[in-house]
């Protein structure tokens, strides 16, 4: 074994990126759950946005207009999972389900022609001055712009949520809908924006997979990536700051694990795969803070 | 299981009632792990499903079922298919050997064909194909073009059929620099893009040059070209579309003659259980256009070992050898028997690391 060969600087600054396409997914997710809303189908909407963004990347050859796709097809896509639970108040696990396994067949139809075909180049961004400092520099600065927008979404969202009245708002909705109802506020209308907002979220993290890590479109490409973002959220106890904690943590771990394979570490793979579920798992253990929106899950009609 | 896999048993089950006609075609099906976009396994074995769609023409009808996972569910696909009348079916992945064995016994009419495995039965032929000389010639070259003297390599599972190809890769390279170090990571997966890239990435990090891999997407020649200055082989198919560089061979099945013969002998009735393993002599293996980007007398030398290979006058498995712990394997001359190639469960001497358990 030679850890040695590993380099903690190149290690980290992979942690970042491994991390950013659960990052984008879970903070959505974390939106929709805190207007109450339970959305199961993040990894159908992360499949379908990594085929949206790809084709319309290849078609415009623009990385960027290809991210704005992906936003849009997810958002599209959890348009139905938000009309089915909220107009017509179907179960919001198995619609969840059923989203996912739908995603998952329609990226196949769609990314038919796709196949084999590269994306458009997204460089790095080498940020001036910041990039140039030692050890720090190519951890946090030397990064594709996706890594950064991930990271303001996330402290966008905390903000909104911790400071302004809309964000107040969706949380009364999530609390306690028919409080919240009595109140004058539209419960359904924050809901489907809120839900928007996640599948837009989970769109652009799974054309991040395609766009940048991998970067090329085949077929259940985002793996389960979808699922670990649902994780987070709860291992965040639903807070926007403990989400990024969790997925770099899950990012850590799959990068790590690698690295030490290839410095010749003889680790049973499976302990390390199953370290951040277990942390998860303790994590809720011992803060008992970790409290669920009190109206997750439960649909909403005025008449009730 | 994917909802197409659901549809693809409901297309098995409607035609089910077409197969009581007595003129019908001879069915063939096949059961894929990855999907037939996959760039690599998968789509080679959709090519020969192809060639013999192409070649029988009415003859013959064809049926597939993609991204199968290996265990249980595999069994119930294999079940569907001969349910719904498939007189020859070929189970495409190293997986399916246990639940091709269950599911041959119950339907002794059927005749299958198990890949890369080593479990036969009167209903059940094994075919495989010689990668490992492949991998040679990827050793060969790899040894060549590396200047930090570290290969990496991607490893899908540690079964004996990726084994042989990274020991036949390090003897190869080992035997035209010396210095060369391999390091493997074991990806447990075929196919998970993410996965390899990430894996790829890893490698590269930690300063390979060369990067072979047994998984079945080009997400690693993507990884590498990004990198810039990395050398990939394509693996299972061409992957021609990251050539010149940093793709500067591959290893190519070519299933298709195998599977029109197949197809034939089940038509004349002649189809007997048997055990194919054939190399870059047979075809079964095809060494994919050696780019620019390697030297010309690396290249000349490249294509004359595989010529060696093809031709059967040198064998990739030649002695002296020894075994990672040093005790002597093969003799100075003595050529390795295909049975301790079939089940091969140890490193060369030379590479670090233990296989996982």
């Amino acid at each position: 074994m030679d850890l040695s060969a590993i380099n903690p600087i190149l290690l980290l600054a992979s942690l970042m990126v491994a991390a950013t396409p659960i990052i984008l997914a879970a903070v959505g997710e974390l939106v929709v759950e805190r207007a109450g809303v339970l959305n199961l189908g993040v990894e159908g909407m992360m499949i379908t946005g990594a085929v949206c963004g790809f084709i319309v990347a290849v078609n415009t050859g623009s990385p960027l207009l290809g991210f704005i796709g992906a936003a849009i097809g997810g958002a599209v896509l959890s348009m139905l999972f938000g009309f089915l639970t909220q107009f017509l108040l179907s179960n919001q696990v198995a619609t969840g389900l059923a989203l996912t396994l739908f995603g998952l067949g329609l990226s196949a139809l769609m990314g038919q022609s796709y196949i084999g075909i590269k994306a458009p180049e997204f460089p790095d961004w080498h940020i001036p001055v910041l990039g140039d400092i030692p050890v720090i520099g190519p951890i946090v600065f030397q990064h594709d712009p996706m890594v950064y927008v991930g990271l303001a979404i996330v402290v966008a969202v905390w903000a909104f949520l911790k400071f302004s009245r809309a964000g107040l708002i969706l949380r009364a909705v999530g609390e306690n809908h028919e409080a919240a109802h009595a109140l004058g506020y539209h419960v359904i209308r924050v809901r489907m924006l809120a839900i928007m907002f996640g599948g837009a979220c989970a769109g652009l993290g799974g054309a991040y997979l395609s766009l940048v890590r991998v970067p090329q479109w085949t077929e259940g490409m985002t793996a389960g990536a979808g699922w670990i973002a649902l994780a987070i959220v709860v291992f965040a106890s639903w807070k926007p700051m403990r989400l990024l904690l969790g997925a770099y943590l899950f990012g850590g771990v799959t990068v790590l694990q690698l690295n030490l394979q290839a410095a010749g570490m003889a680790i049973p793979v499976e302990y390390l795969s199953m370290s951040p579920y277990l942390a998860t798992i303790a994590v809720l253990v011992i803060m008992r803070a970790g409290r669920a929106p009190g109206s997750l899950g439960q649909s909403f009609h005025a008449s009730r | 299981m994917t909802l197409k896999s659901i549809l693809a048993g409901a297309t098995i089950a409607a035609s089910l009632s077409t197969t009581a006609f007595a003129d019908d075609p001879t069915k063939v099906g096949f059961i894929y792990v990855g999907p037939v976009g996959d760039g690599g396994w998968t789509y080679e074995h959709d090519q020969g499903r192809l060639a013999v769609q192409e070649h029988f023409g009415d003859a013959v009808e064809t049926v597939f079922v993609e991204s199968v996972p290996e265990g249980a569910d595999a069994e119930r696909v294999m079940q569907q298919m001969a349910l719904g009348g498939a007189d020859l079916i070929f189970t495409t992945s190293f997986g399916y050997m246990d639940p091709t064995i269950n599911v041959a016994e119950k339907f002794p009419d059927v005749m299958f064909e198990h890949a890369t495995g080593y479990k036969q039965a009167d209903n059940v032929s094994v075919y495989s194909a010689r990668f490992y000389e492949g991998r040679a010639v990827q050793g060969h070259i790899a040894g060549h073009m590396t200047e930090s003297n570290v290969i990496g390599y991607i490893g899908s599972f540690p079964i004996p059929e990726v084994i042989r190809g990274i020991n036949a890769a390090y003897i190869h390279a080992r035997a035209v620099n010396p210095d060369v170090e391999f390091k493997i990571v074991w990806a447990y997966t075929w196919f998970d893009p993410a996965k390899e890239a990430e894996a790829a990435n890893v490698l590269i990090e930690q300063g390979a040059d060369v990067i072979l891999q047994h998984t079945d997407s080009t997400a690693p020649q993507a990884a590498a070209q990004a990198a810039g200055n990395v050398v990939t082989f394509g693996q299972a198919s061409d992957m021609a579309e990251f050539g010149p560089f940093p793709r500067v061979s591959s290893i190519i099945d070519n299933w298709g003659p195998y599977y029109i013969a197949r197809t034939q002998a089940v038509i004349d009735g002649t189809w007997v259980s048997t055990n194919t393993w054939d190399g870059i002599g047979a075809g079964m293996v095809g060494i994919g256009e050696i780019s620019d980007a390697v030297p010309a007398d690396v290249k000349a030398s490249a294509e004359a070992l595989r010529d060696s290979l093809a031709s059967g006058e040198y064998h990739a498995f030649t002695g002296p050898l020894n075994k990672q712990d040093g005790s002597v394997w093969l003799a100075e001359g003595e050529v390795a028997d295909d049975g301790t190639l079939a089940g091969m469960n140890f490193y060369v001497e030379g590479l670090t690391g233990d296989i996982p358990q």
